[in-house]
């Protein structure tokens, strides 16, 4: 059945179907309706919901139903998701599965209630201290944001480790119609780990802390092994007309369906132009832009997004100087139009 | 009677200085679990701090949380596992400073669980620094003129703070310099855990003990120093016990 809803309000949802148990978190613009569908829902049907006396609160309530074994989410934005940092260093640490949701607005600071992109960096190169990774995932419709949802709470069980949905202020507001598949069950996962008390067994200990220098670089490696695997496995991108293009775009998220609009208008135009969406931010699909980067009839690569260049870096370590690479990005909370994106094309095409 | 090593505590020896209180404070949480809760479930949430390799000190679960975040750490806990008994451990910079957010609010929610508050006066794991509880006064490396209010203000007094909240159920606040408070101490945490397991809501107590070594003081001498400085700013006793009309 076809419903239309809120982008928070589907994640919400969606998480729901997920099996997600407890929710802890604190209003922030623009994703507090993800925090009020919780609050509705978990109330009446036996699940944790806490509104909590702040970020840092509502992270490490997470962090200790999470040790329970319970499925567990926490959403916020921008200046929120800085504020629970900390906790998601420590979920990192030791290994506990998480599912985070930034609706992004725009920064630094207060910055805005806008939608944009600001927080690429601070989710996918770590954000807190340590030699951490989060999997982070970004939607480019509502749809897609009720998809990975329920893919982010799978992805976290089965390597232990925090998930991030990273959407926009603009996904996290719009209506669109969305559409549950009712026969999904959540994946039962055995969680020997989960401290539960029970006194017949083996103590167990959620913990991060690992006072010698030769244990921890251990402990590190064996992370670094993790996120080895989740980058061989668990690259998710879109390639779009990408064939037979000259001209790559790469945009990520909301803004990219505005390119995907912009893709369509130039090929209308005659243009070989191509779009590839990453869709895990973290693990990057570095593969897959190298591949059109070593493509001869490929000139060059657009990156467009809605901050000042965030995800650059990461095409250009993909890219490895085989092609030179343009950006164009508006910030403030500002998102660029379809005219604005065909027009940079050509004013680089002349 | 035999006098033995609570069962709940394993063999390992701790890492505490010589004559220090936490061992103490260990024995008596041990004595009440293996008196009283034999098969319970039992969840315990470390610190930051000194007391940050408690877990390998009992034979139960724990969960270690960040410097300051065991009250969030447990509600988060508690609420998914009602029947478990719950206790944060947690010094002073962890609880009355950086974690005075999560504490009030843990106690105003009225969560079901108990934190143990061991107040020593001073920042100990990281060599002796003013604390929030440090006394008027006294002097520390970071207070190396000795507090004076004017300048770095008073001393927290998270107990009296926490007994107007309506979500708190029971608040004491014990000593461990001598064997009578020894064994109030012990009485208040049964009791505290007794209240947990009546669902009555948030119990808290707050031990004063010592640190010889930030204090410069050799064990004995530290005892005498709680008797006769600590005690004059902070005072000793059961400060609510909702169920039972204090
Ligand atoms: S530094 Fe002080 S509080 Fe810490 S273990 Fe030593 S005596 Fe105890």
């Amino acid at each position: 059945m076809k419903i239309l809803m809120k982008g928070n309000e589907a994640i919400a949802e969606a998480a729901l179907r997920a099996g997600c148990e407890c929710f802890f978190g604190y209003p922030i613009t623009p994703q507090t309706e993800l925090l009020q569908y919780m609050a509705k829902k978990l109330l009446k049907s036996g699940g944790v919901f806490i509104q909590a006396e702040s970020e840092v609160g509502a992270i490490n309530m997470a962090y200790g139903a999470s040790s329970c074994g319970k499925r567990v989410m926490t959403s916020s934005s921008g200046p929120g998701i800085s504020l629970k940092q900390e906790g998601i260093s420590y979920l990192a640490g030791a290994q506990l599965p998480c599912v985070i949701v930034n609706i992004m607005r725009g920064g630094p600071g207060l910055g805005n209630i806008n939608a944009a992109q600001s927080d690429y960096l601070q989710a996918t190169k770590g954000g807190g201290h340590g030699d951490y990774k989060v999997i982070v995932l970004a939607p480019s419709s509502v749809q897609e944001a009720v998809e990975l949802t329920m893919k982010a709470f799978d992805l976290a069980d089965k390597y232990r480790n925090p998930v991030m949905i990273l959407g926009d202020g603009m996904l996290g507001q719009m209506m669109e119609v969305v559409e549950f598949d009712e026969n999904y069950q959540p994946q039962k996962v055995e969680k020997p780990w989960a401290v539960t008390g029970d006194r017949n067994r083996e103590k167990r200990v959620t913990n991060s802390l690992y006072i010698v220098p030769e244990e921890l670089e251990k402990h590190n490696f064996m992370l670094m092994e993790k996120y080895k695997k989740i980058k061989e496995n668990e690259v998710m991108v879109e390639e779009y007309l990408t064939d037979d293009a000259r001209v790559i775009f790469v945009s990520f998220g909301m803004c990219a369906r505005i390119v995907k609009s912009a893709v369509n208008r130039l090929r209308q135009a005659g243009e070989k132009v191509g779009l590839v969406r990453p869709i895990t931010l973290w693990p990057f699909p570095e593969n897959e832009l190298k591949r059109y980067a070593s493509k001869e009839e490929v000139e060059f690569f657009i990156d467009i997004e809605m901050n000042l260049g965030q995800m650059l870096e990461d095409v250009k370590l993909s890219v490895e100087g085989k092609k030179e690479i343009h950006f164009y990005g508006r910030t403030g909370g500002i998102v660029p139009t379809i005219q604005e994106v065909v027009d940079f094309y050509y004013s680089l095409k002349k | 009677m035999v006098f033995k090593r609570p069962e709940c505590l394993t063999k390992e020896s701790m890492h505490y200085c010589p004559g220090c209180g936490h061992g103490i404070i260990h024995r008596l949480i041990a004595e009440v679990i293996d008196e009283d809760y034999k098969e319970s479930k039992i969840i315990g949430v470390a610190p930051v701090g000194c007391a940050v390799f408690i877990y390998d000190y009992f034979n139960f679960d724990f969960v270690a949380a960040a410097h300051g975040r065991a009250t969030a750490a447990a509600t988060g806990v508690k609420r998914c596992i009602p029947d478990a008994l719950v206790f944060s451990y947690q010094g002073d910079g962890d609880i009355a400073a950086i974690g005075t957010s999560e504490v009030i609010h843990a106690a105003t929610r009225g969560e079901n669980f108990t934190a143990i508050f061991v107040n020593n006066g001073v920042y100990a794991m990281t060599g002796g620094q003013m604390a929030p509880t440090t006394i008027p006064g006294q002097v520390t490396v970071s207070s190396p003129y000795g507090r004076d209010p004017k300048v770095q203000g008073y001393h927290i007094k998270l107990c009296e703070m926490l007994v107007p909240l309506d979500g708190v159920a029971f608040v004491a606040r014990t000593s461990i310099h001598n064997l009578k408070n020894i064994e109030f101490t012990k009485k208040a945490i049964k009791r505290a855990f007794e209240v947990q397991m009546n669902n009555e809501g948030f119990s808290i107590i707050e031990v004063l003990s010592n640190c010889p070594t930030n204090w410069g003081l050799p064990p004995c001498e530290s005892m005498k120093r709680i008797e006769n400085e600590v005690l004059k700013y902070y005072s000793i006793g059961i400060f609510k016990d909702k169920g039972r009309g204090i």
